[in-house]
């Protein structure tokens, strides 16, 4: 019987809210906005730090950075493969890095130069589109070979195919052997503008033989901590009381870093969003309070013929609620095309969850109770002799 | 028909107006029988709204006992009082009192929310009420499509679908003109006939006259048979 009278209040609400429909869209204003812009904001926020961890997961989870951060420490070939000999760890390799002049007939660019072994292909996840990567042989003979990333070779020859053609780093001659697949850049990683050479080539070129990092590659995703201390114990035998010249980090930790920072942002975000669904509750009760006073007579009649003060505060309470949980679903839908619109324009990446969306709508309807209850329980409260009389 | 449905015992309810303290009831009683058509009468001010918040159970006296149908109106709180009004009053007013935004049927149909009969029943029974009042085609007008007669018969209707015990009519002819009033009086009559008790309240003498029996109020006194309220008229 209960649930009987709900329905019938919802559907005497859902009439109330049609036969006023300019104010009824006006109340929902509110909630529209505040659900809308919550559902948008913490998109966005989800969508780019999604964008961010993926683009670190590309890189590999698996993967250890051995970084050097003063000339005391040299890290030395043997000393490297000794890194390499460690158990868990699948392959090793050493880079030197610097930047140089990349020429090729009138197109000249500055890229970043890579001289590395030809574990980085596999270690740093480098996939080669077009050609070959650097060989173990190329590292060798000091081979005047180089591997283009996507950008460069679209910089210095088009759409043409690099493969076999020659260009000239520092007025040196190379001979292209291969391309890079696209990776995109995130976090002054990676990227696509970029040249490889072999590891003993680009000392050469860069003039230096000091090598600043080292990548390993850990043989599984779960054993990484296990890896990392072993990589740190091997360090710390191999540069005794050195510990402050290197840093061995895992992609993990910069992966906790980024998304602890981002769950900042997004909550931020979605608090700032969630005042405006606030304000519209109090939109939603202030149009109740006119509507209470303006159906003063209506509630007389009803209590007359024998409404009971419940139903009286269960109508105006679902008339309330129906309001908000209106706004909150039409919040939603502009919600969501306007962050496919967003996305669209702006190459910004959003990803929509449905607990957020499910969040704000469950909000929405908590506050249209919470804003609803007083003016709702202000109309069950009118005595029905005066409120007859009431014009 | 003798037994009596609604007996009221030294009945007070005072009121402060400015200060002055008004009795608008002073020790009134009343008996009422089942099926009988009694008409109050008094000018205004006389305490016969007040009367028929009473009888309505829409205000409690301060002294003074109730009983309306066996049942001890005192004893009763607010949803008791609510559910009494639901099933047991069918109030006409003089301003018909339907809801603007709900067709006659759905007029008709609120008490029957209110005791919780379900749609279809709901549906049945209130047509038939309509049909009582000779409107049954007109049941999914809205009330500003309706003449005042018709608006004051779907308000009959709505007062005779939860099969009350009493029908309170509170000055039910006075915003219609002498045709319908006669329409809408004749239709009481009929239900009276057919075995409803009708309380009808105005000042009009002559509207008072169509019920079998009168009594008059003034500055909360009851009388019977007109009393002094007559009496003054035939002077005048």
């Amino acid at each position: 019987m209960i649930s009987l009278r709900i329905l019938q209040s919802i559907k005497m609400a859902l009439k109330s809210v049609k036969s006023n429909k300019l104010r009824s869209i006006l109340t929902m204003l509110g909630i529209i906005i505040g659900v809308a812009s919550v559902i948008v904001l913490v998109s966005i926020a989800q969508g780019s730090t999604k964008n961010v961890t993926s683009r670190i997961n590309q890189l590999g989870t698996n993967l250890l950075t051995v970084n050097t951060y003063s000339t005391n420490l040299e890290l030395t070939e043997d000393k490297i493969s000794e890194l390499g000999d460690l158990n868990g760890v699948k392959a090793i390799s050493p880079v030197v890095s610097g930047r140089v002049t990349a020429k090729k007939d009138r197109t000249t660019s500055q890229v970043s130069l890579t001289g590395t072994n030809a574990a980085y292909s596999d270690v740093r996840d480098a996939k080669v589109k077009q050609g070959r990567f650097i060989t173990d042989l190329d590292v060798e003979y000091r081979q005047k070979v180089v591997v283009l990333g996507s950008e460069t070779t679209s910089t210095l020859f088009g759409a043409s195919n690099p493969v076999g053609e020659h260009i000239q780093l520092d007025g040196v001659s190379y001979k292209v052997v291969g391309v890079l697949a696209s990776k995109g850049s995130s976090m002054g990683q990676g990227g696509d503008n970029t040249i490889i050479v072999p590891l003993s080539t680009g000392e050469r070129l860069v003039g230096s033989t000091t090598i600043s990092t080292v990548y390993l590659k850990g043989k599984s995703e779960d054993q990484m901590d296990f890896v990392m201390n072993e990589v740190k114990m091997k360090m710390a035998s191999l540069y005794p009381g050195k510990s402050d010249d290197y840093g061995v980090t895992n992609q993990q930790d910069v992966m906790d870093t980024m998304s602890s920072v981002s769950e900042t942002m997004t909550l931020m975000l979605g608090g700032i969003a969630s005042i405006s669904l606030l304000v519209g509750g109090i939109g939603i009760m202030n149009i109740m309070l006119v509507s209470v006073s303006e159906r003063t007579k209506e509630i007389g009649i009803r209590k007359a013929i024998g409404a009971k003060r419940r139903d009286i505060l269960l109508q105006f309470l679902i008339e309330a609620v129906v309001l908000s949980a209106l706004g909150g679903i039409i919040g939603i839908l502009s919600g969501l095309g306007l962050g496919e619109l967003v996305s669209t324009l702006t190459s910004m990446s959003i990803s929509f969850s449905t607990s957020v969306i499910l969040y704000s709508f469950l909000f929405s309807l908590v506050v249209g109770v919470v804003f609803g209850v007083f003016p709702a329980n202000k109309a069950s409260k009118l005595n029905p002799i005066q409120a007859l009389r009431y014009q | 028909m003798g037994t009596p449905i609604i007996q009221i015992k030294n009945m007070m309810k005072t009121y402060k107006l400015g200060g002055e303290t008004v009795h608008a009831l002073n020790n009134v009683s009343l008996e009422i029988k089942k099926g009988e058509f009694l008409a109050i009468i008094g000018p205004s001010g006389s305490g016969k709204s007040t009367l028929m918040n009473m009888l309505g159970c829409l205000d409690r006296p301060d002294q003074g006992s109730y009983f309306l149908d066996g049942k001890d109106i005192e004893e009763m709180d607010d949803n008791q009082l609510a559910l009494i009004r639901n099933q047991k009053i069918g109030f006409i007013f003089q301003n018909f009192n339907l809801l603007t935004k709900l067709s006659a049927l759905e007029n008709v149909e609120l008490p029957l929310i209110y005791s919780g009969v379900s749609a279809g029943e709901r549906r049945l029974r209130a047509l038939d009420s309509l049909m009582k009042v000779g409107l049954k085609d007109r049941a999914g007008h809205m009330p500003s499509q309706l003449s005042g007669g018709q608006q004051q018969r779907v308000a009959i209707a709505r007062a005779l679908v939860g099969q009350p015990s009493i029908l309170l009519a509170d000055e039910p002819t006075g915003a219609l003109d002498s045709k319908t009033s006669r329409e809408i009086l004749e239709l009481m009559q009929e239900l009276n006939e057919l075995g409803h008790t009708i309380i009808l309240i105005t000042h009009d003498l002559a509207i008072a006259k169509q019920a079998k029996r009168m009594v008059s109020i003034q500055d909360g006194r009851l009388q019977e048979n007109g009393g002094d309220f007559l009496e003054n008229l035939a002077i005048h």
